[in-house]
């Protein structure tokens, strides 16, 4: 038998009509096909239900239909003037409103803190946006203009001098203290046994020195006098420094030939610092100041948990990077530093910052508390974020730095363009992991006498005009709501950049 | 050093830990010249070429690259690079940057050419490697072949006076061999001098000026492709050629 006869075929008998099969798509197939289609899934079905049954349920009935909506104090939150069992007293939360945003911001200047919030918003959205031009322009108005307007906005004050006069004061400062040691150092010698002759020896030299550097910014401290001399300090030196920054400029780019341009910049830069300090009136003590510990509420967990992201980013990279220096100095600080501040809790820096450190330092050198606060706190988390940055450095294979060596490119190149741009894309979700780690963690700064959000919220709760048995799950309930807006809208957008960022690894 | 030599390697001496890895080597290579470099593995070629652009250092000995010295200390090593590229075996392309931009990089951060100009200039190179079409591709989204042809020419972009080549087609799948092959023998048609380590012998046959046999770190021999394939004078020499050329 060949091959075409055995491919012949003649049908036989016809196929009959069947009914369909049973449908695997649209709700009734989902639930056939995913629910209900072994005793293990049934049964997994029937627990889920349960649960959400017993969450779901009361926690709406709590948030919504047993809810109290109006009222005027704690009378309104009470089962027996409600008429039925009461869930979340809302008036509560209405009443205390200004104080959970504020904290005890005087009532009358809480448009600066406003006007902070929005200027935060306008500024930080089109950073936000990928669409939309001028990054560099927004990123530095957001990073660097920004944080010193939001100062003297929120806390007040103005200013005396700018910056002939701040350099003048600090380098002084720093001479006079170096002569006060010195002479300190060769008193001590005098009076020590074996070491004593070195130690005044060391003293002298010291001395020696910061009277030479005392000379050396005898200049400096002249300008400054004369300048505080004018009839309005502020804009003299204003003025000199402009100049002074300008020129720099103009010849460290280029002179004549190309300087024309950072000549343009350096001049539009200072008009609008000087527009600012004009607007906030700082050349004649600015706004009235509202001191540190009165602020409170979101205002200081957006304070606290803002500066701690943005400026634990440089500390974290930079830290990364010198934990992986060929230069045992460098390497060796960073792993010391990064150990430390991973080794201690966060309530201890806290407490540290607060109540130690102002010990430790010189009488005469005073550091605002909160300050102080935000420093341990960027500190912290930039420990946290070097061993995450790390991590990612660690995931680039060595030929990309070869192949960045072979190219010719610098050591700062090669990591600005292609080390940090691949391995911050690879750790973007342990980096907002531990941005919202941060956030969170701000809370733990009532510890320390400063009224966050939940501070403000505990702080609220021994109102006796609101004690009433759901009072305190209302609060926490309305705090949780606030915090995870703020999370989970962190987390969304960083699923948007991680999207975006990694185009290269879709095909 | 003759006076037309562009690469001038004399009493190089290398070890990794205790393990001498080159041996008292000296190569002249003359302008315009293609040399391929062939050997067993582990018997330093790569290494060899690598010290040239300083991607390894090297404790005794002296390499003069157009003019620069290298010496052990490493200090002009920037100076060099600009003038050498290199191709690597397993490419090296960045990963996060199209096409386009990996080739514009390095001109306009290490030459400081305007934007514009480094882009025209690498469409032309891409053209010369005939993948101008895939410009504002990802590196991931195209095949080895491709991507070898694309770090040749972001190599290129630079304008170098020498070009290395690591084993540029032993990461390739055998069809993908021939088109980075192709490319390479037009460049050297048009002149550029090449170190080539490679154990591609039809390559070596057609294009090279000369080819460096190299066993445990050592120059054995070097001739003519012609005499070094019908007259190779070391065992060594033999052995390697009877087991690759079977």
């Amino acid at each position: 038998m060949n091959d075409r006869a055995a491919s012949a075929f003649v049908r036989q008998e016809l196929v009959p009509e069947r009914s369909a099969p049973i449908k695997t798509t649209g709700f009734v197939g989902f639930l056939r096909t995913r629910l209900f289609n072994s005793p293990t899934n049934i049964l997994l079905t029937v627990a889920s239900l349960l649960l959400l049954w017993f969450t779901v349920i009361p926690a709406v009935r709590f948030l919504l239909f047993d809810a109290v909506w109006r009222g005027t104090d704690r009378n309104a939150c009470l089962a027996e003037n409600a008429g039925h069992a009461v869930g979340a007293c809302w008036p509560f939360v209405q009443a205390k409103f200004s104080q959970f945003i504020y904290g005890f911001y005087p009532q009358a200047e809480r448009w600066r803190v406003d006007l902070t919030f929005i200027l935060a918003a306008l500024l930080l959205l089109p950073l936000l946006i990928p669409r939309l031009p001028a990054k560099g322009v927004n990123a530095s108005l957001f990073f660097v203009a920004f944080p010193v307007i939001a100062f003297f906005l929120l806390r007040g004050g103005g200013l005396n001098g700018f910056g002939i006069s701040w350099t003048a004061s600090l380098l002084s400062g720093l001479v006079d203290s170096m002569v006060d040691a010195g002479r300190k150092l060769t008193s001590t010698g005098e009076v020590t046994a074996v070491v004593g002759p070195i130690l005044a020896l060391l003293g002298r030299l010291i001395v020696v020195l910061g009277i030479a550097a005392s000379y050396l910014i005898r200049p400096l401290t002249w300008l400054r006098d004369q300048v505080q001399l004018c009839s309005r300090p502020m804009w003299a030196d204003f003025a000199v420094t402009a100049g002074i920054v300008s020129v720099l400029a103009f010849v460290f780019n280029g002179g004549v030939r190309s300087g024309w341009r950072s000549l343009l910049t350096s001049l539009v830069v200072f008009a609008g610092i000087g527009a600012v300090i004009a607007a906030l009136g700082l050349d004649h003590g600015g706004l009235p100041v509202v001191d540190t510990r009165l602020w409170g509420g979101l205002l200081v967990t957006l304070v606290v948990s803002v500066t701690g992201i943005v400026t634990s980013m440089p500390v974290g990279v930079a830290l990364a990077l010198g934990r992986r220096s060929t230069i045992p100095l460098i390497r060796i600080f960073s792993v010391a530093f990064i150990e430390f501040w991973r080794g201690v809790p966060l309530i201890t820096v806290l407490f540290f910052a607060t109540y130690m450190l102002p010990l430790f330092l010189p009488g005469n050198f005073t550091v605002d508390g909160f300050v102080r606060v935000l420093i341990g706190i960027a500190l912290f988390a930039g420990a946290y974020n070097a061993e995450v940055v790390r991590g990612g450095l660690l995931a680039i294979p060595r030929g990309q730095t070869e192949a960045a060596n072979a190219l010719g490119l610098s050591y700062w190149k090669t990591t600005a363009l292609i080390m940090m741009p691949q391995a911050l894309r690879h750790v973007i979700p342990g980096l907002v992991n531990s941005f919202i780690a941060l956030f969170k963690d701000t809370s733990l700064v009532s510890i320390v006498a400063l009224f966050d959000l939940l501070g403000q919220l505990r702080a609220s709760f021994s109102d006796p005009a609101w004690a009433t048995p759901t009072t305190l799950f209302t609060g926490f309930a309305f705090a949780g709501m606030i915090y995870f807006v703020f999370c989970f809208g962190m987390s969304r957008y960083s699923l948007f950049v991680e999207h975006r960022l990694n185009a290269h690894r879709r095909s | 050093m003759t006076a037309n030599s562009i690469v001038s390697i004399s009493g190089l001496n290398k070890w990794f830990g205790d393990f001498h890895v080159l041996r008292d080597l000296n190569l002249e290579v003359g302008k315009g010249e293609r040399i391929v470099i062939c050997g067993p593995s582990g018997s330093g070629k790569s290494t060899l070429i690598r010290c040239i652009n300083a991607l390894e250092e090297f404790q005794e000995g002296r390499i003069v690259v157009d003019g620069i010295e290298l010496g052990p200390n490493l200090r002009r090593v920037d100076d060099v690079r600009r003038e050498v590229g290199m191709v690597f075996q397993s490419f090296n392309l960045f990963p996060h940057l199209t096409v386009l931009e990996n080739c514009t990089l390095a001109p306009i951060w290490v030459r400081n050419l305007p934007k514009k100009d480094a882009e025209a200039a690498a469409m032309k190179y891409l053209e010369r490697v005939k993948i101008p079409q895939q410009a504002n591709k990802y590196p991931g989204q195209l095949s080895g072949g491709q991507q070898q042809r694309v770090a040749i020419a972001r190599a290129l972009t630079m304008n170098p006076k020498v070009m290395l080549f690591d084993e540029p087609t032993s990461a390739l799948d055998p069809e993908m061999v021939k088109e980075v092959l192709d490319t390479m023998v037009d460049l050297a048609n048009e002149g550029m001098t090449m170190l080539v380590v490679t154990h591609e012998m039809g390559f070596a046959r057609e294009v090279a000026d000369r080819i460096v046999f190299m066993d445990e770190g050592q120059i054995i021999e070097a001739n003519t492709p012609a005499d070094f394939f019908a007259n190779p004078q070391h065992a060594r020499t033999r052995l390697f050629l009877s087991q690759i050329l079977r």
